[in-house]
């Protein structure tokens, strides 16, 4: 402490008020500083956090949203488990990864690849625009427009015809088979230019003489890829993972939007299945149980990809 | 790097068809919406007498200056506001690093994960109780409360690498803690700001669940919320359906067309910082 160096030559009563002066400042600017902190956490507290809370509340209680709350403990959840259309939504999130995360990250590197090798001019360029631009459209625009596209007579049973396979059109997004897979197809437009722009970006950092050195070695571009480029390129990998999986987990507009959660159940994901229980079926606690699953399932699966992405 | 003549055009033709894949739903919707009202074209067939009109038709039903207002009244009320308190809050974990930061990070932080449809019911239980049901406030609140995970953390990244010279050189020339906020540390944040705002307003612009569930009259959503409510009435009408969807698109087309290069590379910077 300084000030004790300093008590030598001065009287102890000054110190004693130095320090308090000291403290005083201190904690004024402690003060000052959290008021900066407040209205951010006030709005985050009363809007996010305590919703929050209340999910998890409402999950162990019978209700309606008008009438009383009857405490049923882990019913909700019981009836989560046990229930084949409650639990199938979470079936059908993890089919969405397939389709919103593991291709568009597989083939947003693919492509990267490609315009990192083949295409850095004007070509280039309008390729990254063009491929970027389902990112900035409402997801509700996409279902609409994948929603015509994918229907009896829309472009993609034209296209089949006119390639002399007609016997395999259909109304997509109606047919039980193909609804889920159709649904990830719009999922595929909205992310890959996404992934493959970011992950691109990632690749322009990589030294130019470790491939030098792999071509030396007598490497083929795909052992490049996945000895070189894939490890290096770990953390941007890890990003367009975390952002995917949420989108495919969390999934609502485009669905909603295609489908509703039909044929049947088909397509139902949690984050329709928490609307329907909740606002055409008022089964609050239902719904509440179903959401606090669902939030701990995205906590569960981001978290390893996280890891393994930051390791160095 | 070499790359053989071989390589470059099979790469240029995986990047054709790929840019296909991108656009074709776009002209297929345009040559659709071209189509007389209330017909089921074909998906890419330019139509014998183009209906211009259902454009004009579209704008007229979907109400479309209405739509506009209250989309841009939304965005004039989350952005600013949420830049604002963010900025603040950011700036008192990352600079002045108040006792508590590191918790107070981690809370926020914790948010960034949560998907919206956990919480929607207890945002609309709340929202009913205190009166703020059915009007913009209803999408506002909550979405600027939504942002805060991301947009401190944001904000966090970039007070932490200012010099603290900087404001004990302020302090010397007797600013006070607002004016050396406001005077100094925030026109040195124009940068991550100009970011921070556009990903904000793009994403403000494209909220469904919050409007779809908190406020039934169309014409006080946002432009994604409005958007879903015409798809209910118009699901039949497909040219009619397309010629509105292109005309609630269009905005963001050409604000994307414009600022492309600044939008691109706000949200990848958003994606990898978040």
């Amino acid at each position: 402490m300084p000030s004790m160096m300093a008590s030598n030559d001065s009287p102890p009563v000054l110190v004693a008020s130095r320090q308090s002066v000291h403290q005083g400042q201190a904690r004024r600017e402690a003060l000052v500083g959290w008021l900066f902190a407040l209205p951010a956490l006030l709005v985050y507290g009363v809007f996010v956090l305590l919703p929050l809370m209340l999910t998890i509340i409402y999950s162990f209680f019978d209700w309606d949203g008008i009438g009383p709350m009857t405490w049923v403990g882990l019913d909700n959840y019981v009836t989560v488990f046990q229930v084949p259309d409650l639990l199938g939504t979470i079936i059908n999130a993890f089919w969405l990864v397939v389709w919103f995360s593991l291709i568009p990250v597989t083939l947003g590197l693919v492509t990267a690849n490609v315009m990192y090798r083949v295409a850095l001019g004007r070509f280039g360029t309008l390729a990254r625009t063009l491929l970027f631009l389902p990112q900035v459209i409402p997801l509700v625009a996409a279902g609409i427009i994948w929603g015509w596209l994918l229907s009896r007579s829309g472009l993609i049973n034209e296209m089949l015809a006119a390639l002399g396979l007609g016997a395999f059109t259909r109304a997509w997004l109606a047919d039980f088979d193909t609804a889920l897979p159709a649904v990830g197809v719009i999922g595929v437009w909205v992310l890959l230019g996404f992934c493959a722009v970011l992950l691109l970006t990632g690749m322009t950092k990589i030294d130019q003489a470790l491939y030098e050195a792999a071509r030396i070695d007598g490497a083929g571009w795909f052992r490049e890829l996945m000895t070189i480029t894939v490890p290096l390129l770990r953390y941007e990998i890890g990003v367009c993972l975390t952002v995917t999986v949420i989108a495919a987990l969390a999934a609502f507009d485009i669905v909603y939007v295609a489908t509703g959660g039909g044929p049947g159940n088909a397509t139902a994901v949690p984050g329709i299945q928490i609307y329907i229980l909740a606002f055409t079926q008022r089964e609050i606690g239902l719904a509440s149980a179903l959401a606090v699953m669902l939030m701990v399932l995205v906590v569960v699966v981001i978290l390893p990809i996280q890891r393994l992405s930051q390791e160095r | 790097m070499t790359v053989t003549q071989r390589e470059i055009w099979a790469g240029r033709i995986l990047l054709s068809l790929l840019m296909a894949f991108t656009i074709l739903p776009f002209i297929s919707i345009f040559l659709t919406a071209l189509h007389p009202s209330g017909t089921v074209p074909d998906g890419l067939a330019w139509p014998e007498q183009p209906q211009w009109g259902n454009f004009v038709e579209a704008f007229r039903v979907a109400h479309m200056p209405t739509l506009l207002r209250s989309s841009t009244l939304i965005v004039l009320a989350v952005v600013p506001l949420a830049l604002t308190i963010a900025t603040m809050a950011g700036y008192a974990i990352g600079h002045l690093r108040i006792p508590g930061a590191r918790v107070l990070l981690i809370l926020f932080v914790f948010g960034l994960t949560l998907p919206l449809p956990g919480i929607i019911v207890p945002i609309y239980v709340l929202e009913r109780a205190i009166g703020i049901y059915n009007t913009r406030l209803a999408i506002v609140l909550p979405l600027i409360a939504l942002y805060m995970p991301f947009a401190v953390f944001w904000m966090r990244a970039h007070f932490v690498s200012m010099p603290m010279e900087l404001s004990e050189a302020a302090r010397v020339d007797g600013a006070n803690a607002w004016q050396l906020f406001w005077r100094i540390h925030v026109p040195l944040a124009r940068a991550p700001l100009t970011s921070l705002g556009i990903l904000l307003s793009i994403w403000t612009w494209n909220q469904f669940l919050l409007a779809l569930v908190l406020v039934e009259d169309p014409n006080r959503r946002t432009m994604a919320g409005a958007l879903g409510a015409f798809q209910g009435h118009y699901a039949t009408d497909i040219p009619l359906l397309c010629a509105g969807t292109i005309l609630i698109l269009l905005p963001t087309l050409i604000l994307f067309i414009i600022f492309q290069r600044h939008i691109i590379v706000a949200l990848l910077q958003g994606a990898i910082k978040g």
